[in-house]
């Protein structure tokens, strides 16, 4: 199943109330959503409230995701960044506090947008610290498009972060 | 944000004005080449004589000196920063949260949940392992032996076991295309094996004994599995888990499961696996040195009640091996009262010779001849013959020799 028919699948079953839907979508995306939280928020409670809240969002209301827009990663994530950025400023924390707590975490959420075939190959590559020869046997792909991803990755990051900042 | 519909970089920088025109001629494919190598480099993943051969161009050639340099910045960025620890039970309390806003149409029933948290669970130790820790090998004693296996063999050994549920849920076997070769002895369901014929040496995967199919699976997979990455091997336990809670609904209550050595209730078999999860997970994180907490209370109650109604089968195996020719009262009917403490708190009667009482334990009005007290915990790490009887800390009243046969008898509910 490629990652844009589990999206797809994963709306369908949550409008459906399907509770073992929900107990896949947390196993996917709660990393994401927790370490997000953790990162921003600074603070493990908050951090564990504001991943009830986001998974509770998406529960309760499916419909609000488009597969056709974007993925479900790319949306989980920018409504966990939003979320945890209200919660910041609710706490009337200061713009710079915000911006320096969010440039930490952006870059994390940046790589989690990005398209699931540049993102297995950048994290495969970098988090585990391989060359393009073991991440192209490990993925299964040559190492022309290995490099070909970890370049056009590196691109999109570095506009999106051009971009946030 | 927009980012995967968003191009940027990537095509070659317009001649500048002025530049001697050489029409025809494409851009040099050496440049093209060593451009490609822009993003390994940045992420230093290149090989040492394509980076010092990509630093050389470097010099002459602004436009990739220019990306080179963006790109390493971004990659400066890319933090390396351990995933945050998810505290015990967040996703419990997660569920919960969301359940209580929105009661779902389709519920998972309550004796899937326990296989849903633990291969969620297993899943999470195994998203931290370094390639060194998927070398180590973990032990999986049961009461007959030891296994030794390294974390993606235990992974096989779990999916072999749980895909005998796919049958019963409507699902195809997912060994199916393994089962080319014939297994030995045909691969007809074993007949009529004595359930409880624990006292075997440890079996050779064969036809004769209680845990052949169960054995032969596991090694079929492993078999099938050899030289394949750990993390391959991971999404293919995790995906085939997921299938089965997918398929799982009410209506599959009733079905039951053919382990080989016994046929079990597809709900009884769902805790069996959540069971078995746990213990090999934990027998994982114990090779790896990392901590693994314990199943949540409800779920662990499931594991304990069902330990416990697989008892008197174990129980009657043994007096049959042990006292075959020691004449007991034919009316005699002796229960023992077991009293689980800790977060699975709970009480249960335990008949020992076999045969229970009429009716429903409810009501059962023989007294107990013993009471055993043990943690719930203890008993479960027991059931899975992780601990030695004698050693364990418990309370007991009333009939020392039936307390002490039936803590001998628990670990051989335990099976490789």
């Amino acid at each position: 199943m490629t990652a844009a028919d589990w999206d797809q699948q994963m709306r369908s079953r949550l409008a459906r109330g399907e509770e073992s839907a929900l107990g896949e979508l947390y196993d996917q995306l709660s990393p994401l959503v927790h370490g997000l939280a953790g990162r921003i928020l600074g603070d493990e409670g908050a951090a564990a409230q504001l991943t009830r809240e986001v998974f509770g969002h998406l529960w309760e209301h499916p419909d609000e995701f488009d597969p056709d827009e974007r993925s479900l990663r790319s949306w989980v994530g920018e409504l966990t960044h939003r979320r945890a950025v209200d919660r910041l400023r609710r706490a009337d924390l200061g713009p710079e506090e915000i911006d320096r707590r969010t440039a930490a975490a952006q870059a994390q959420y940046v790589v989690a947008a990005l398209p699931p075939g540049l993102r297995e190959t950048l994290e495969t590559t970098w988090y585990d610290g391989r060359s393009c020869q073991e991440t192209a046997r490990r993925l299964g792909i040559s190492e022309q498009a290995v490099r070909q991803r970890l370049r056009l990755g590196l691109q999109l990051i570095a506009s999106e972060l051009e971009f946030g900042s | 944000m927009t980012a995967p519909s968003r191009r940027t970089g990537g095509s070659p920088a317009p001649a500048a004005p002025g530049a001697p025109t050489t029409p025809a001629a494409p851009v040099a494919p050496e440049h093209e080449a060593l451009r490609g190598l822009l993003g390994a480099w940045a992420l230093r993943a290149c090989r040492p004589d394509e980076a010092a051969e990509l630093e050389r161009h470097l010099a002459d050639c602004p436009d990739c000196a220019e990306e080179g340099e963006r790109l390493r910045r971004a990659a400066a960025r890319l933090t390396k920063a351990d995933p945050l620890d998810q505290p015990d039970g967040l996703r419990q309390q997660v569920l919960e949260f969301c359940l209580a806003r929105r009661a779902p149409e389709h519920p998972l029933p309550v004796w899937a949940a326990p296989y849903a948290a633990e291969t969620a669970r297993l899943d999470a130790l195994l998203r931290d392992l370094g390639p060194q820790e998927w070398r180590e090998l973990a032990e999986l004693p049961w009461h007959g032996g030891t296994l030794r296996l390294d974390p993606a063999e235990v992974l096989c050994h779990l999916a072999a076991v749980d895909s005998l549920l796919a049958a019963p849920l409507g699902l195809p076997d997912p060994l199916a295309e393994q089962d080319r070769v014939p297994p030995q002895g045909g691969g007809a369901p074993v007949p009529e094996q004595p359930r409880t014929a624990d006292e075997l040496p440890p079996p050779a995967p064969g036809r004769g004994y209680p845990h052949a199919r169960v054995l032969q699976r596991t090694e079929q997979l492993i078999l099938d599995q050899a030289g394949a990455d750990p993390q391959q091997v991971r999404r293919r336990w995790r995906g085939q888990s997921q299938a089965l809670l997918r398929a799982v609904g009410p209506a599959a209550a009733g079905r039951s499961v053919d382990y080989g050595f016994a046929s079990v209730p597809l709900h009884d078999a769902f805790v069996d696996r959540a069971f078995e999860t746990w213990i090999h997970a934990e027998d994982v994180a114990r090779a790896v040195d990392y901590p693994y907490a314990v199943p949540s209370s409800g779920h662990l109650r499931q594991m304990v009640d069902l330990a416990v109604r697989m008892l008197p089968l174990v129980l009657a195996g043994q007096r049959q091996g042990a006292a075959a020719g020691a004449a007991t009262g034919a009316a005699e009917v002796r229960v023992l009262r077991l009293v689980i403490e800790g977060p699975a708190a709970g009480e249960w009667l335990v008949p020992l010779d076999g045969t229970a009482p009429p009716g429903p334990p409810a009501e059962w009005t023989v007294p107990p001849v013993a009471e055993l007290v043990m943690d719930g915990v203890e008993f479960c790490q027991l059931a899975a013959a992780h601990r030695d009887p004698e050693q364990l800390p418990v309370g007991q009243y009333g009939d020392r020799a039936s307390i002490r046969a039936l803590l001998a008898a628990v670990p051989l509910l335990s099976r490789p």
